[in-house]
Order: structure tokens, then sequence, then C-alpha cells
């Protein structure tokens, strides 16, 4: 039998893909413009579906640092720091995010699949039970297999079938840690922050929140959907990724817990991988300033959320969640969806194409998110070629 | 397992909606090959029965469901860990 068999399958479901347009799943961005535009197959294309909510990666300040820190740094750090050594930049870095976040220490990662890796390694253990949230990120799920907990889904932004759950599970495992997302990336709806940590005190149990879509997006100084909700203190561990708002690689922990620090020793996805490079560190910190002290990137950030969900809507088209930099269109069935995706790519215009298992209730999505960098006439465009694409495939009727 | 088992028979109710051709289930009946279950619908699935029997079912147990005889051994299971 051929190693690979097992995932013919998914085999088969690509080609078909294929035979339909253009690989959703490796989409060549030719020469990137800007943050809001790129060559793709030839053509001028608007980026809907980057994630680069501040539009950050751009930003001459952050490109500058990075310039410089691998002038003076080096291009890469060639190891991981309990093996090869912290460079002060690791530091500055921890330091600048435990400030922004008002926490009393923080962890850098080297990527945000590894931040929340490394979180839920380091926090629970085999004689512990995890409740997730059941439309958590793969890096979640992935984080509490690999901790060896018990763990136990929730659904979906539902505090009280978590209190249920927590109630059943009075009296067994050691810890338990609730596990949610601060904005889900798919649909673009928030989680009732301020509910869970209700049911958090109640049980006794332990609160992380990972903010990689909604940091540098919501709250007063940009720390998240938690801070939003006016309960960030309540939260006892905050996640966090670079490649979003802050328009770099890499992630991040923090919290107040006096023994935070101790993952640095025992958590593997933090001590068996090569650091953040040193342009990395810069940028991100340059990026992060730039977040504490320009609440105008996140009001534009905002005027262009709610103009594309009005646009959209206003189309007929079927949206998932109130507007939010995550603006999820629902269509019929995997055929529209990929129909849609392909006339919309042809038209200049590139989303996130997000079909089931990847998605929840096996919805089929285009996935928009929109950028502090877009221009209202960008997304004007945007919305009026999804109209054109709407009226062509007759998705009002389908959607 | 029998037909006359109780846990069994609710099993069987909670899986009808995903055998719309009404193939007759046994304890033997594949959960994938047979009915199309997949990763994704199993923990639907697995939800349902939660709240059905009033048992929490870790997602670490679900990887090794095969068959509809297995699933009705884990709830069987639970419940008799939530009386213990």
């Amino acid at each position: 039998m051929d190693i690979l068999d097992k995932h013919a399958a998914l085999a088969v479901r690509h080609e078909e893909l294929l035979r339909l347009g253009v690989d959703p799943f490796a989409v060549r961005l030719d020469k990137v413009l800007s943050p809001t535009l790129a060559e793709v197959r030839g053509r001028e294309t608007i980026l809907l579906g980057t994630n680069n909510y501040l539009g950050l990666t751009f930003d001459p300040a952050c490109v500058a640092a990075a310039a410089e820190a691998a002038r003076t740094h080096g291009t890469g750090t060639t190891g991981s720091r309990i093996a090869n050594g912290t460079y002060a930049l690791h530091r500055e870095l921890e330091e600048a995010f435990a400030r922004f976040l008002d926490r009393r220490s923080c962890i850098v990662f080297t990527t945000g699949y590894q931040a929340n890796l490394g979180m839920l390694v380091g926090l629970a253990g085999p004689r512990d039970v995890i409740l997730l949230d059941s439309d958590s990120h793969a890096s979640i799920y992935d984080g509490c297999r690999l901790s060896g907990a018990t763990v136990v889904r929730f659904r979906h932004n539902d505090p009280e079938d978590l209190d249920r759950r927590l109630a059943r599970l009075e009296g067994k495992g050691e810890c338990k840690l609730i596990v949610v997302e601060g904005l889900y990336s798919m649909l673009g709806d928030v989680a009732p922050i301020r509910e869970f940590v209700e049911v958090k005190k109640r049980h006794g149990a332990w609160l992380f929140v990972d903010e990689a879509h909604s940091f540098g997006v919501f709250g007063e100084h940009g720390r998240g959907v938690a801070e939003a909700q006016g309960v960030d203190r309540e939260v006892d561990f905050v996640a966090g990724t670079f490649s979003k708002s802050l328009g770099a690689v890499g992630g991040f922990g923090a919290s107040d817990h006096p023994g935070f620090d101790r993952l640095r020793f025992c958590s593997r996805p933090y001590m068996f991988t090569a650091s953040p490079s040193p342009s990395t560190m810069a940028s991100t910190r340059v990026a992060l300033e730039r977040i504490a002290s320009d609440a105008e990137l996140r009001r534009r950030l905002w005027d262009n959320a709610h103009r594309l969900h009005r646009g959209l809507s206003a189309i007929g088209l079927s949206l998932c969640a109130p507007a939010s930099p995550v603006v999820a269109v629902r269509l019929a069935d995997e055929g529209s969806a990929v129909a849609a995706w392909n006339r919309l790519l042809e038209s200049g215009i590139y989303v996130n194409l997000a079909l089931p298992p990847g998605t929840p209730g096996g919805l089929c999505l285009l996935r928009c998110s929109v950028s502090a960098a877009h221009t209202p006439a960008q997304i004007d465009e945007a919305c009026a070629r999804f109209a054109r694409v709407a009226e062509e495939l007759d998705l009002h009727a389908t959607a | 397992m029998t037909t006359g088992d109780h846990v069994f028979e609710q099993v069987c109710r909670l899986l009808d909606k995903y055998n719309p051709e009404r193939r007759p289930l046994r304890a033997e009946t594949d959960l994938g090959a047979d009915l199309n279950i997949d990763s994704v619908a199993a923990m639907d699935l697995i939800m349902e029965i939660e709240d059905h029997f009033d048992v929490d079912v870790p997602i670490n147990l679900v990887a090794d469901l095969r068959t509809v005889g297995d699933l009705v051994e884990l709830v069987r299971h639970q419940l008799e860990d939530r009386s213990n």
C-alpha cells in the first residue's frame, strides 16, 4: 500500500476543485504591491483576504526597523532560546508586550500556531481538563491534544453549555482550563467573554483567550475583545499572533500568574524550535508602538469593516455575523462557493474560499478580511464586483 | 449487544439523521464507511450524544470510534463513570 493512500479521498476532492478553476489553496501572488493590492495571474487584484487588519506590512517605520535589525543582528537566530541564547531583541519585545497588555509577563513564540501550542502544553497536563469552544482554531485543538489533558468541547459561544459541562465535571481533573477566542476567524463572530468570566469564577476554572484576530482591533487600547468587554483583568492567560494586525510572523502569550515564565522550561513548542528572527522582533516592536499610539488605524479599520458589511448586505448576500474585520459570505453549497470564488478572482478580487471540514457547521464561505489600508473606493469597487458575480451566478437566490 | 439494549436503541435514534437510506443499524455498522460520518460530523454527533445522555465525552476518546458498537460502549462507559 502506498503510504499516502490515506489521503486519497482528499486528493480526489482537490482534483475536483482544480477542474472548476484556480487552485484555491495555492493562489500565487506574483507581486505584492501594497497591503491591499497584488498582481495575481497578470491582473492587479484587490486583496480582501489577508488578515492584514491594520495594513502595517508596508509601514515604512516597520520595514526600516526590520531591515536595520537584519543588517545589525543578522538574518536569523539559528536556534532555540534555551540552547542557543536569547537576543536582547526578544526580551525587549516581551517587555513591550507586557507593558502594552498591562501584564506581569509575556513570552514570544515563533509563530501564532506555536503560541497556542506552547501555551496549552505549558498550562495543561494529563491530569487536567480543558474545555474548549467547539469552533476553536486548529492550533487550539492541536495544543489540547499535545497537552495530554482530557478535552471536552462546549457549544460555540454558549456560556450556559459551558456552565452545564463544568457542573458535570465537578470533582474531575486537577485543574480546569477554559479556552476561547476573542474574534472567530471563519464567521467573524465575537465571544461573550464577560459571560465566560462569570462561569469560570463560579467553577474555579482558569480562562485562556486567544486574541489572534482581535488584538489591535478591539478595545480602547487594542488589547482585544476581553478589553472591549471590560474583563481583560479577569482573563488568566492571553495569546495572540504577530501575523495579523502586527504584520509579521510570530506569536505571544501573556499572564499575571507569577509562575508563568516556567513555560520557558516545560513547553516544547517554545523550547525546541528556532526563535523569531531579528527582523521579526524589530518590525513587531515598531508595529506594537504604532498600535499603542495611533487609534486612528483602528477607526479606519472599523469604518472599512462597516462599509464592506453594508455593501455586501445591500447586494442581498447572506452574511454570517454583525460587522467586524472578518466578513463571511454564506453560500448555498460548495459548487456555488467555488464558482463565485473563481469569478471574483478573475475579476480582480481575492477573498478566502472556506469549505467543510474547515468551517463551522459545514458552511461554504467566501471569507473577506478588511484592512485599515483599504481605501473606501477599494471597498466600494469590491462590493460592485461582488454584485456582478452575484448577479451572474444568481447567488441571491441560493444564499 | 442486543437490539433490546436501551443505550443501543437510543444511540440508533440519534444516528437516524446520518442514515437517510435507513440501513439497518447493527453493532458492527461502520460509522465512516456505512454512514459517511466524517471526523467533523462525528464531533457534532458526540455533542448530541452528550446532551441526550447528560454525559461528557472527551474528544480524546472519539478518535478510536469505528462502529456503532464502539459508540454504544463509549456511552455506556461514560454513564457508568458519571454514576460512580
